[in-house]
Protein backbone atom coordinates (compact mmCIF):
# COMPACT_ATOMS: atom_id res chain seq x y z
CA UNK A 1 0.00 0.00 0.00
CA UNK A 2 1.33 3.56 -0.89
CA UNK A 3 2.39 6.21 2.05
CA UNK A 4 1.18 9.74 2.06
CA UNK A 5 3.05 12.03 4.29
CA UNK A 6 0.40 15.05 5.48
CA UNK A 7 2.36 17.84 6.17
CA UNK A 8 -0.02 20.67 8.71
CA UNK A 9 0.70 24.18 7.88
CA UNK A 10 2.97 24.17 11.08
CA UNK A 11 4.87 21.48 10.48
CA UNK A 12 3.37 18.73 11.67
CA UNK A 13 3.95 15.12 10.03
CA UNK A 14 1.38 12.31 9.75
CA UNK A 15 2.07 8.89 6.98
CA UNK A 16 -0.61 7.47 6.40
CA UNK A 17 -1.34 4.12 5.00
CA UNK A 18 -3.70 4.77 1.50
CA UNK A 19 -5.54 2.48 -0.48
CA UNK A 20 -5.02 2.44 -4.17
CA UNK A 21 -8.00 3.84 -6.21
CA UNK A 22 -9.18 6.19 -3.28
CA UNK A 23 -7.97 9.72 -3.50
CA UNK A 24 -5.89 11.80 -1.54
CA UNK A 25 -8.89 13.76 0.41
CA UNK A 26 -10.46 10.65 0.98
CA UNK A 27 -7.28 9.25 2.79
CA UNK A 28 -6.94 12.44 4.84
CA UNK A 29 -10.88 12.36 5.91
CA UNK A 30 -11.03 8.79 7.26
CA UNK A 31 -8.12 8.94 8.84
CA UNK A 32 -9.05 12.07 10.43
CA UNK A 33 -5.80 14.47 8.89
CA UNK A 34 -6.85 17.89 10.22
CA UNK A 35 -6.57 20.71 7.55
CA UNK A 36 -8.37 19.30 4.37
CA UNK A 37 -12.25 20.23 4.78
CA UNK A 38 -13.60 18.41 1.67
CA UNK A 39 -17.18 19.55 2.31
CA UNK A 40 -19.05 18.28 -1.06
CA UNK A 41 -17.28 14.48 -0.71
CA UNK A 42 -15.02 14.90 -3.50
CA UNK A 43 -17.41 16.23 -6.16
CA UNK A 44 -15.21 18.91 -7.42
CA UNK A 45 -17.95 21.13 -6.24
CA UNK A 46 -16.56 23.42 -3.19
CA UNK A 47 -12.59 23.82 -3.06
CA UNK A 48 -12.43 22.94 0.36
CA UNK A 49 -9.64 19.86 -0.06
CA UNK A 50 -6.98 22.50 -1.49
CA UNK A 51 -3.50 20.85 -0.67
CA UNK A 52 0.64 21.81 -1.70
CA UNK A 53 2.17 19.10 -3.98
CA UNK A 54 5.58 18.72 -2.72
CA UNK A 55 7.40 19.31 -5.79
CA UNK A 56 9.35 16.24 -6.36
CA UNK A 57 6.00 14.60 -6.89
CA UNK A 58 4.45 17.65 -9.53
CA UNK A 59 4.86 15.33 -12.74
CA UNK A 60 3.58 11.95 -11.39
CA UNK A 61 1.10 13.44 -9.88
CA UNK A 62 0.33 15.92 -13.08
CA UNK A 63 -2.12 18.84 -14.23
CA UNK A 64 -4.99 19.57 -12.87
CA UNK A 65 -8.26 19.31 -15.36
CA UNK A 66 -10.14 22.82 -16.30
CA UNK A 67 -12.83 22.18 -13.99
CA UNK A 68 -10.57 22.05 -11.29
CA UNK A 69 -8.10 24.26 -12.40
CA UNK A 70 -10.83 27.17 -12.82
CA UNK A 71 -11.91 25.90 -8.80
CA UNK A 72 -8.04 26.48 -7.87
CA UNK A 73 -7.64 29.91 -9.01
CA UNK A 74 -10.29 31.01 -7.18
CA UNK A 75 -8.67 29.12 -3.32
CA UNK A 76 -7.03 31.24 -0.61
CA UNK A 77 -3.12 31.15 -0.87
CA UNK A 78 -3.12 29.40 -4.26
CA UNK A 79 0.41 27.76 -5.37
CA UNK A 80 1.68 26.58 -8.82
CA UNK A 81 2.05 23.03 -6.54
CA UNK A 82 -1.30 23.14 -5.60
CA UNK A 83 -4.18 20.43 -6.06
CA UNK A 84 -7.48 19.74 -5.00
CA UNK A 85 -6.76 16.54 -3.13
CA UNK A 86 -10.12 14.92 -4.50
CA UNK A 87 -8.70 15.06 -7.95
CA UNK A 88 -5.23 12.70 -7.15
CA UNK A 89 -6.18 9.59 -7.12
CA UNK A 90 -3.83 6.81 -5.28
CA UNK A 91 -1.44 4.28 -7.06
CA UNK A 92 1.18 2.63 -6.01
CA UNK A 93 3.38 5.47 -8.65
CA UNK A 94 2.32 7.57 -5.68
CA UNK A 95 4.18 5.69 -2.96
CA UNK A 96 6.23 8.23 -1.25
CA UNK A 97 3.71 11.33 -1.83
CA UNK A 98 4.01 14.26 0.39
CA UNK A 99 1.30 16.96 0.66
CA UNK A 100 1.02 20.39 2.92
CA UNK A 101 -2.61 21.41 4.46
CA UNK A 102 -3.03 24.88 4.01
CA UNK A 103 -3.97 26.59 7.74
CA UNK A 104 -7.47 27.30 6.65
CA UNK A 105 -9.80 26.30 3.78
CA UNK A 106 -12.16 29.04 3.59
CA UNK B 1 -26.12 28.59 28.97
CA UNK B 2 -22.43 27.16 29.67
CA UNK B 3 -22.46 23.21 28.13
CA UNK B 4 -18.68 23.08 28.09
CA UNK B 5 -18.80 20.65 30.97
CA UNK B 6 -21.84 18.39 29.33
CA UNK B 7 -20.91 14.82 30.24
CA UNK B 8 -24.02 13.21 28.00
CA UNK B 9 -24.46 14.04 24.87
CA UNK B 10 -27.13 12.93 22.33
CA UNK B 11 -27.24 13.12 18.54
CA UNK B 12 -30.63 11.93 17.10
CA UNK B 13 -29.89 11.92 13.41
CA UNK B 14 -27.23 9.91 11.62
CA UNK B 15 -26.95 12.26 8.59
CA UNK B 16 -24.69 14.33 6.94
CA UNK B 17 -25.51 16.91 9.75
CA UNK B 18 -25.28 14.20 12.92
CA UNK B 19 -22.21 13.12 11.55
CA UNK B 20 -20.68 16.49 11.15
CA UNK B 21 -21.72 17.64 14.84
CA UNK B 22 -20.17 14.66 15.98
CA UNK B 23 -16.74 15.41 14.49
CA UNK B 24 -16.49 18.65 15.42
CA UNK B 25 -17.02 17.66 19.08
CA UNK B 26 -14.68 15.87 19.12
CA UNK B 27 -12.76 17.94 17.47
CA UNK B 28 -13.16 21.15 19.88
CA UNK B 29 -12.30 18.80 22.64
CA UNK B 30 -15.40 17.10 24.37
CA UNK B 31 -14.83 14.35 26.02
CA UNK B 32 -17.81 13.27 27.82
CA UNK B 33 -19.94 10.39 26.19
CA UNK B 34 -21.85 10.77 22.38
CA UNK B 35 -24.47 8.83 21.72
CA UNK B 36 -25.92 8.65 18.49
CA UNK B 37 -29.13 7.28 17.08
CA UNK B 38 -29.89 6.99 13.44
CA UNK B 39 -32.88 4.79 12.28
CA UNK B 40 -31.37 3.61 8.96
CA UNK B 41 -29.09 0.47 9.41
CA UNK B 42 -25.94 1.88 7.81
CA UNK B 43 -23.07 4.27 9.46
CA UNK B 44 -23.77 7.92 8.58
CA UNK B 45 -23.15 8.24 4.36
CA UNK B 46 -22.98 11.28 2.16
CA UNK B 47 -26.37 11.22 0.50
CA UNK B 48 -25.77 13.54 -3.01
CA UNK B 49 -23.86 10.48 -4.48
CA UNK B 50 -27.31 8.53 -4.02
CA UNK B 51 -28.99 9.84 -7.32
CA UNK B 52 -25.59 10.33 -9.12
CA UNK B 53 -21.81 8.27 -9.06
CA UNK B 54 -23.04 6.02 -7.26
CA UNK B 55 -26.65 5.27 -8.32
CA UNK B 56 -24.80 4.55 -11.67
CA UNK B 57 -22.62 2.41 -10.59
CA UNK B 58 -19.40 4.42 -10.40
CA UNK B 59 -18.71 4.80 -6.69
CA UNK B 60 -18.04 1.91 -4.53
CA UNK B 61 -20.80 1.87 -0.98
CA UNK B 62 -17.40 2.45 1.07
CA UNK B 63 -16.40 5.15 -0.47
CA UNK B 64 -20.08 6.72 0.90
CA UNK B 65 -18.84 6.77 4.19
CA UNK B 66 -17.68 9.61 5.68
CA UNK B 67 -15.66 7.75 8.70
CA UNK B 68 -14.69 3.89 8.67
CA UNK B 69 -16.25 2.03 11.83
CA UNK B 70 -13.55 1.89 13.81
CA UNK B 71 -13.53 5.87 14.07
CA UNK B 72 -17.22 5.73 16.22
CA UNK B 73 -14.83 3.54 18.72
CA UNK B 74 -11.73 5.31 18.59
CA UNK B 75 -13.74 8.04 18.94
CA UNK B 76 -16.10 6.47 21.84
CA UNK B 77 -19.06 7.43 20.13
CA UNK B 78 -22.12 4.76 20.78
CA UNK B 79 -24.05 4.02 17.78
CA UNK B 80 -27.50 3.16 18.00
CA UNK B 81 -28.39 2.07 14.56
CA UNK B 82 -31.73 1.02 13.47
CA UNK B 83 -33.35 2.71 16.15
CA UNK B 84 -36.03 5.67 16.31
CA UNK B 85 -36.52 8.10 19.05
CA UNK B 86 -40.06 7.89 20.39
CA UNK B 87 -40.02 11.16 22.71
CA UNK B 88 -38.00 13.69 24.32
CA UNK B 89 -38.69 14.39 27.81
CA UNK B 90 -37.33 17.77 28.22
CA UNK B 91 -38.29 18.08 32.11
CA UNK B 92 -36.20 14.46 32.82
CA UNK B 93 -33.58 15.44 29.97
CA UNK B 94 -33.56 12.03 28.19
CA UNK B 95 -34.38 10.71 24.77
CA UNK B 96 -36.75 7.21 24.65
CA UNK B 97 -36.29 4.98 22.56
CA UNK B 98 -38.99 3.46 20.48
CA UNK B 99 -37.95 -0.11 21.38
CA UNK B 100 -37.11 0.46 24.97
CA UNK B 101 -34.37 2.18 26.98
CA UNK B 102 -33.62 6.06 27.46
CA UNK B 103 -30.81 7.72 27.09
CA UNK B 104 -30.51 11.10 29.44
CA UNK B 105 -28.70 14.10 27.69
CA UNK B 106 -27.03 17.44 29.16
CA UNK B 107 -27.16 18.93 25.65
CA UNK B 108 -28.96 16.91 22.60
CA UNK B 109 -28.36 17.69 18.75
CA UNK B 110 -31.38 17.03 16.68
CA UNK B 111 -30.19 16.23 13.13
CA UNK B 112 -33.49 14.65 12.02
CA UNK B 113 -33.54 15.34 8.28
CA UNK B 114 -36.18 15.51 6.15
CA UNK B 115 -38.61 12.42 4.44
CA UNK B 116 -39.62 11.87 0.82
CA UNK B 117 -43.24 13.37 0.14
CA UNK B 118 -45.46 11.07 -0.34
CA UNK B 119 -47.00 10.57 -3.53
CA UNK B 120 -50.48 11.49 -2.67
CA UNK B 121 -52.20 9.23 -5.61
CA UNK B 122 -53.94 5.85 -5.72
CA UNK B 123 -51.23 3.12 -6.77
CA UNK B 124 -48.34 4.28 -4.57
CA UNK B 125 -48.27 1.32 -2.49
CA UNK B 126 -47.92 -1.04 -5.90
CA UNK B 127 -44.47 -2.67 -6.52
CA UNK B 128 -41.65 -1.15 -8.20
CA UNK B 129 -42.28 2.36 -6.93
CA UNK B 130 -39.90 3.92 -4.94
CA UNK B 131 -38.25 7.28 -3.01
CA UNK B 132 -34.94 7.96 -3.15
CA UNK B 133 -33.30 9.51 0.24
CA UNK B 134 -31.57 6.27 1.44
CA UNK B 135 -29.07 3.20 0.44
CA UNK B 136 -31.69 1.52 1.05
CA UNK B 137 -33.79 2.78 -1.91
CA UNK B 138 -30.78 2.94 -3.86
CA UNK B 139 -30.33 -1.24 -3.55
CA UNK B 140 -34.04 -1.50 -4.54
CA UNK B 141 -33.65 1.02 -7.51
CA UNK B 142 -30.52 -0.42 -8.88
CA UNK B 143 -31.34 -3.97 -10.02
CA UNK B 144 -33.91 -2.57 -12.05
CA UNK B 145 -31.35 -0.25 -13.85
CA UNK B 146 -31.45 -2.29 -16.79
CA UNK B 147 -31.37 -1.18 -20.52
CA UNK B 148 -34.30 -1.11 -22.29
CA UNK B 149 -36.52 -0.79 -19.07
CA UNK B 150 -39.08 1.93 -19.16
CA UNK B 151 -38.90 4.36 -15.99
CA UNK B 152 -41.09 7.14 -15.12
CA UNK B 153 -40.20 10.11 -12.75
CA UNK B 154 -42.44 11.85 -10.97
CA UNK B 155 -41.45 15.49 -10.64
CA UNK B 156 -38.58 17.04 -12.19
CA UNK B 157 -36.71 18.93 -9.29
CA UNK B 158 -33.01 18.00 -8.78
CA UNK B 159 -33.54 14.55 -7.44
CA UNK B 160 -35.59 13.17 -10.28
CA UNK B 161 -33.52 14.79 -13.36
CA UNK B 162 -30.13 13.40 -11.61
CA UNK B 163 -31.81 10.12 -11.79
CA UNK B 164 -33.04 10.95 -15.10
CA UNK B 165 -29.53 11.64 -15.84
CA UNK B 166 -28.26 8.21 -14.71
CA UNK B 167 -31.23 6.05 -15.99
CA UNK B 168 -30.96 7.35 -19.45
CA UNK B 169 -26.77 7.03 -19.31
CA UNK B 170 -27.59 3.42 -18.18
CA UNK B 171 -30.02 3.06 -21.22
CA UNK B 172 -33.66 2.99 -19.76
CA UNK B 173 -36.22 4.79 -20.92
CA UNK B 174 -37.25 7.70 -19.00
CA UNK B 175 -40.40 9.35 -18.68
CA UNK B 176 -40.41 12.53 -16.29
CA UNK B 177 -43.91 13.93 -15.42
CA UNK B 178 -43.70 17.55 -13.83
CA UNK B 179 -46.90 19.62 -12.86
CA UNK B 180 -45.23 22.80 -13.50
CA UNK B 181 -44.39 24.21 -16.41
CA UNK B 182 -40.69 23.80 -16.35
CA UNK B 183 -38.52 21.64 -14.12
CA UNK B 184 -37.03 22.80 -11.82
CA UNK B 185 -39.30 25.45 -11.05
CA UNK B 186 -38.92 25.71 -7.25
CA UNK B 187 -35.50 26.25 -7.52
CA UNK B 188 -34.11 28.02 -10.27
CA UNK B 189 -35.24 30.86 -13.18
CA UNK B 190 -36.77 29.93 -16.66
CA UNK B 191 -33.23 30.28 -18.38
CA UNK B 192 -32.01 27.91 -16.40
CA UNK B 193 -34.98 25.55 -16.72
CA UNK B 194 -35.08 25.72 -20.26
CA UNK B 195 -31.33 24.61 -19.97
CA UNK B 196 -31.80 21.83 -18.60
CA UNK B 197 -35.22 20.54 -20.30
CA UNK B 198 -33.05 20.91 -23.83
CA UNK B 199 -29.85 18.72 -22.10
CA UNK B 200 -32.06 16.24 -21.29
CA UNK B 201 -34.14 16.38 -24.45
CA UNK B 202 -31.01 15.70 -26.06
CA UNK B 203 -30.49 12.61 -24.30
CA UNK B 204 -33.52 11.23 -25.39
CA UNK B 205 -35.79 11.89 -22.43
CA UNK B 206 -38.94 12.55 -22.39
CA UNK B 207 -40.24 15.45 -20.34
CA UNK B 208 -44.05 15.73 -20.16
CA UNK B 209 -44.54 19.73 -18.45
CA UNK B 210 -47.93 20.65 -17.02
CA UNK B 211 -48.21 17.04 -16.62
CA UNK B 212 -50.60 15.95 -13.57
CA UNK B 213 -50.50 12.71 -12.49
CA UNK B 214 -53.89 11.21 -11.56
CA UNK B 215 -52.76 7.55 -10.30
CA UNK B 216 -50.66 4.99 -10.70
CA UNK B 217 -51.97 1.85 -12.06
CA UNK B 218 -50.61 -1.82 -11.44
CA UNK B 219 -50.45 -5.54 -12.67
CA UNK B 220 -50.94 -7.91 -10.25
CA UNK B 221 -49.68 -5.91 -7.77
CA UNK B 222 -46.53 -4.33 -9.66
CA UNK B 223 -46.90 -1.21 -11.63
CA UNK B 224 -47.38 -0.81 -14.83
CA UNK B 225 -48.87 2.42 -16.00
CA UNK B 226 -48.29 6.17 -14.77
CA UNK B 227 -51.98 7.98 -16.03
CA UNK B 228 -51.78 11.32 -15.94
CA UNK B 229 -55.37 13.46 -15.50
CA UNK B 230 -56.28 13.70 -19.25
CA UNK B 231 -56.35 9.39 -19.62
CA UNK B 232 -53.13 8.94 -20.65
CA UNK B 233 -51.43 6.18 -20.15
CA UNK B 234 -47.84 5.92 -19.87
CA UNK B 235 -46.07 2.41 -19.79
CA UNK B 236 -43.37 2.25 -16.42
CA UNK B 237 -41.96 -1.19 -15.23
CA UNK B 238 -40.35 1.14 -12.43
CA UNK B 239 -41.69 4.58 -10.75
CA UNK B 240 -39.71 6.91 -8.88
CA UNK B 241 -40.93 9.60 -7.02
CA UNK B 242 -39.12 12.81 -6.47
CA UNK B 243 -41.69 15.54 -5.85
CA UNK B 244 -40.16 17.40 -2.65
CA UNK B 245 -39.38 16.31 1.41
CA UNK B 246 -40.97 17.07 4.03
CA UNK B 247 -38.78 17.98 7.22
CA UNK B 248 -39.00 15.59 10.57
CA UNK B 249 -40.20 17.97 13.10
CA UNK B 250 -42.49 16.19 14.83
CA UNK B 251 -40.41 14.72 18.46
CA UNK B 252 -39.14 18.40 18.53
CA UNK B 253 -43.31 20.01 17.93
CA UNK B 254 -44.17 17.14 20.71
CA UNK B 255 -41.80 18.40 22.87
CA UNK B 256 -43.11 21.71 22.87
CA UNK B 257 -39.80 23.54 21.27
CA UNK B 258 -41.18 25.96 18.65
CA UNK B 259 -41.93 24.85 14.91
CA UNK B 260 -42.94 26.25 11.69
CA UNK B 261 -41.85 23.91 8.43
CA UNK B 262 -38.76 22.98 11.12
CA UNK B 263 -37.43 23.59 13.92
CA UNK B 264 -37.17 27.23 14.76
CA UNK B 265 -32.77 27.69 15.34
CA UNK B 266 -30.76 30.82 15.88
CA UNK B 267 -27.13 31.66 14.86
CA UNK B 268 -25.70 28.86 16.84
CA UNK B 269 -28.47 26.22 15.95
CA UNK B 270 -29.57 26.20 18.79
CA UNK B 271 -33.85 25.51 19.47
CA UNK B 272 -36.10 27.55 21.77
CA UNK B 273 -34.66 25.01 24.71
CA UNK B 274 -30.77 26.15 25.28
CA UNK B 275 -30.11 22.44 26.07
CA UNK B 276 -31.40 21.23 22.58
CA UNK B 277 -29.72 22.34 19.30
CA UNK B 278 -30.98 21.25 15.89
CA UNK B 279 -28.92 21.00 12.65
CA UNK B 280 -29.73 20.42 9.11
CA UNK B 281 -32.58 19.97 6.80
CA UNK B 282 -34.86 19.83 9.73
CA UNK B 283 -34.65 23.53 10.69
CA UNK B 284 -35.76 26.97 9.80
CA UNK B 285 -32.79 29.18 10.60
CA UNK B 286 -31.79 32.98 10.06
CA UNK B 287 -30.16 33.49 6.88
CA UNK B 288 -27.45 35.45 7.35
CA UNK B 289 -27.14 37.55 3.78
CA UNK B 290 -30.43 37.43 3.10
CA UNK B 291 -32.43 39.22 6.71
CA UNK B 292 -35.01 36.48 6.79
CA UNK B 293 -35.01 33.07 8.45
CA UNK B 294 -35.72 29.83 5.79
CA UNK B 295 -34.82 26.00 5.61
CA UNK B 296 -31.83 25.02 3.38
CA UNK B 297 -31.93 21.66 1.82
CA UNK B 298 -28.53 21.29 1.59
CA UNK B 299 -24.63 19.24 2.64
CA UNK B 300 -23.65 23.03 3.33
CA UNK B 301 -25.92 23.94 5.58
CA UNK B 302 -26.15 20.31 7.52
CA UNK B 303 -22.18 20.77 7.98
CA UNK B 304 -22.20 24.31 8.86
CA UNK B 305 -25.58 23.62 11.38
CA UNK B 306 -23.41 20.41 12.99
CA UNK B 307 -20.31 22.76 13.33
CA UNK B 308 -22.39 25.20 14.74
CA UNK B 309 -24.00 23.37 17.42
CA UNK B 310 -21.10 21.50 18.36
CA UNK B 311 -19.17 24.70 18.83
CA UNK B 312 -21.98 26.50 21.01
CA UNK B 313 -22.15 23.24 23.29
CA UNK B 314 -18.31 23.87 23.80
CA UNK B 315 -18.12 27.48 24.00
CA UNK B 316 -15.93 27.85 21.18
CA UNK B 317 -16.06 31.01 18.51
CA UNK B 318 -18.97 30.50 16.50
CA UNK B 319 -17.47 29.27 13.26
CA UNK B 320 -18.14 31.18 10.03
CA UNK B 321 -21.08 31.41 8.29
CA UNK B 322 -21.00 30.98 4.53
CA UNK B 323 -23.13 31.90 1.49
CA UNK B 324 -25.74 29.50 0.73
CA UNK B 325 -24.59 26.40 -1.32
CA UNK B 326 -25.79 23.85 -3.75
CA UNK B 327 -24.49 21.32 -6.88
CA UNK B 328 -26.15 19.41 -9.19
CA UNK B 329 -24.40 17.27 -11.83
CA UNK B 330 -26.48 15.64 -14.85
CA UNK B 331 -24.53 13.98 -17.61
CA UNK B 332 -21.01 15.81 -17.98
CA UNK B 333 -22.48 19.03 -16.60
CA UNK B 334 -22.24 20.80 -13.52
CA UNK B 335 -24.20 22.70 -11.81
CA UNK B 336 -23.06 25.12 -8.86
CA UNK B 337 -25.73 27.55 -7.21
CA UNK B 338 -24.63 30.14 -4.48
CA UNK B 339 -26.96 32.00 -2.59
CA UNK B 340 -31.01 32.09 -3.05
CA UNK B 341 -32.40 33.54 -6.00
CA UNK B 342 -36.14 34.09 -4.27
CA UNK B 343 -36.98 37.49 -4.37
CA UNK B 344 -34.42 38.69 -7.28
CA UNK B 345 -35.68 41.32 -9.84
CA UNK B 346 -33.02 41.07 -12.52
CA UNK B 347 -31.23 38.43 -14.17
CA UNK B 348 -28.32 38.55 -15.75
CA UNK B 349 -26.62 36.24 -18.01
CA UNK B 350 -23.16 35.12 -18.67
CA UNK B 351 -21.36 33.03 -20.78
CA UNK B 352 -22.52 30.49 -24.23
CA UNK B 353 -25.48 28.23 -23.45
CA UNK B 354 -25.03 26.62 -26.63
CA UNK B 355 -21.65 26.01 -25.47
CA UNK B 356 -22.99 24.50 -21.91
CA UNK B 357 -20.95 26.54 -20.21
CA UNK B 358 -22.71 30.19 -18.52
CA UNK B 359 -24.18 31.62 -15.41
CA UNK B 360 -27.28 33.39 -14.74
CA UNK B 361 -26.65 36.35 -11.93
CA UNK B 362 -29.88 36.85 -9.17
CA UNK B 363 -29.79 40.69 -8.49
CA UNK B 364 -32.08 42.27 -6.00
CA UNK B 365 -31.89 46.19 -5.80
CA UNK B 366 -28.90 45.84 -7.84
CA UNK B 367 -26.90 43.82 -5.30
CA UNK B 368 -25.66 40.28 -6.62
CA UNK B 369 -27.99 37.62 -4.27
CA UNK B 370 -27.58 34.52 -6.23
CA UNK B 371 -25.76 32.41 -8.78
CA UNK B 372 -26.80 29.31 -11.44
CA UNK B 373 -23.05 28.37 -12.53
CA UNK B 374 -23.41 25.75 -15.41
CA UNK B 375 -19.61 24.79 -15.83
CA UNK B 376 -18.46 27.66 -14.91
CA UNK B 377 -16.71 27.46 -11.44
CA UNK B 378 -15.23 30.79 -11.66
CA UNK B 379 -18.84 32.12 -11.88
CA UNK B 380 -19.58 30.46 -9.26
CA UNK B 381 -16.39 30.92 -6.39
CA UNK B 382 -16.48 34.64 -6.98
CA UNK B 383 -19.93 35.09 -6.51
CA UNK B 384 -19.96 33.16 -2.77
CA UNK B 385 -17.62 36.06 -1.70
CA UNK B 386 -19.49 38.76 -3.68
CA UNK B 387 -23.00 37.76 -2.18
CA UNK B 388 -21.65 37.84 1.39
CA UNK B 389 -20.13 41.11 1.40
CA UNK B 390 -23.58 42.63 -0.84
CA UNK B 391 -21.55 43.65 -3.16
CA UNK B 392 -23.46 46.00 -6.34
CA UNK B 393 -22.22 45.16 -9.88
CA UNK B 394 -23.65 46.45 -13.20
CA UNK B 395 -25.31 44.10 -15.06
CA UNK B 396 -23.54 44.58 -18.13
CA UNK B 397 -20.19 44.20 -16.55
CA UNK B 398 -21.73 41.06 -15.27
CA UNK B 399 -22.36 39.97 -18.44
CA UNK B 400 -19.30 40.64 -20.60
CA UNK B 401 -16.91 37.81 -20.57
CA UNK B 402 -14.02 40.13 -21.83
CA UNK B 403 -13.86 41.08 -17.97
CA UNK B 404 -12.60 37.94 -16.21
CA UNK B 405 -14.48 36.99 -12.92
CA UNK B 406 -11.40 37.51 -10.94
CA UNK B 407 -11.41 41.25 -12.17
CA UNK B 408 -14.88 41.70 -11.16
CA UNK B 409 -13.80 40.06 -7.76
CA UNK B 410 -11.63 42.33 -7.60
CA UNK B 411 -13.28 45.37 -8.70
CA UNK B 412 -15.89 45.31 -6.10
CA UNK B 413 -14.20 44.36 -3.10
Amino acid sequence: MPTITYIDHDGGERQIEAKNGETVMETAIKNSVPGIDADCGGACACATCHVYVDEAFMEKVGQPEEMEQSMLDFAENVQSNSRLSCQITVSDELDGLKVTTPESQH
Amino acid sequence: MDLSSAENIVVIGGGQAGAQAIQSLRLFGYEGHIALVGDETALPYQRPPLSKAYMKGEMAEDRLYFKPAAWYEDNKVETLLSQRVEKLDRSAREVRLEHGGHLPYDALIIATGSRPRALPVEGMDLKNVFDLRGLADVEHIQPKMIPGQKLVIIGAGYIGLEAAAVARQLGLDVTVLEMADRVLARVTSPVISEFYQDLHKEHGVDIRLGARLDKLKGEGGTVSHAVLAGGEEIEADMVLAGIGIVPNVELAADAGLAVKDGIIVDEDARTTDPRIFAAGDCTVRPLAHYARTGRLESVHNAIEQGKLAAAAIMDKPRPNIDCPWFWSDQYDIKLQIAGLSQGHDTVVVRGDKAAKKFAAFYLKNGRLIAVDAVNSPPEFIASKKLIMTGAVIAPDRLSDTSTSMKEIAAAAA
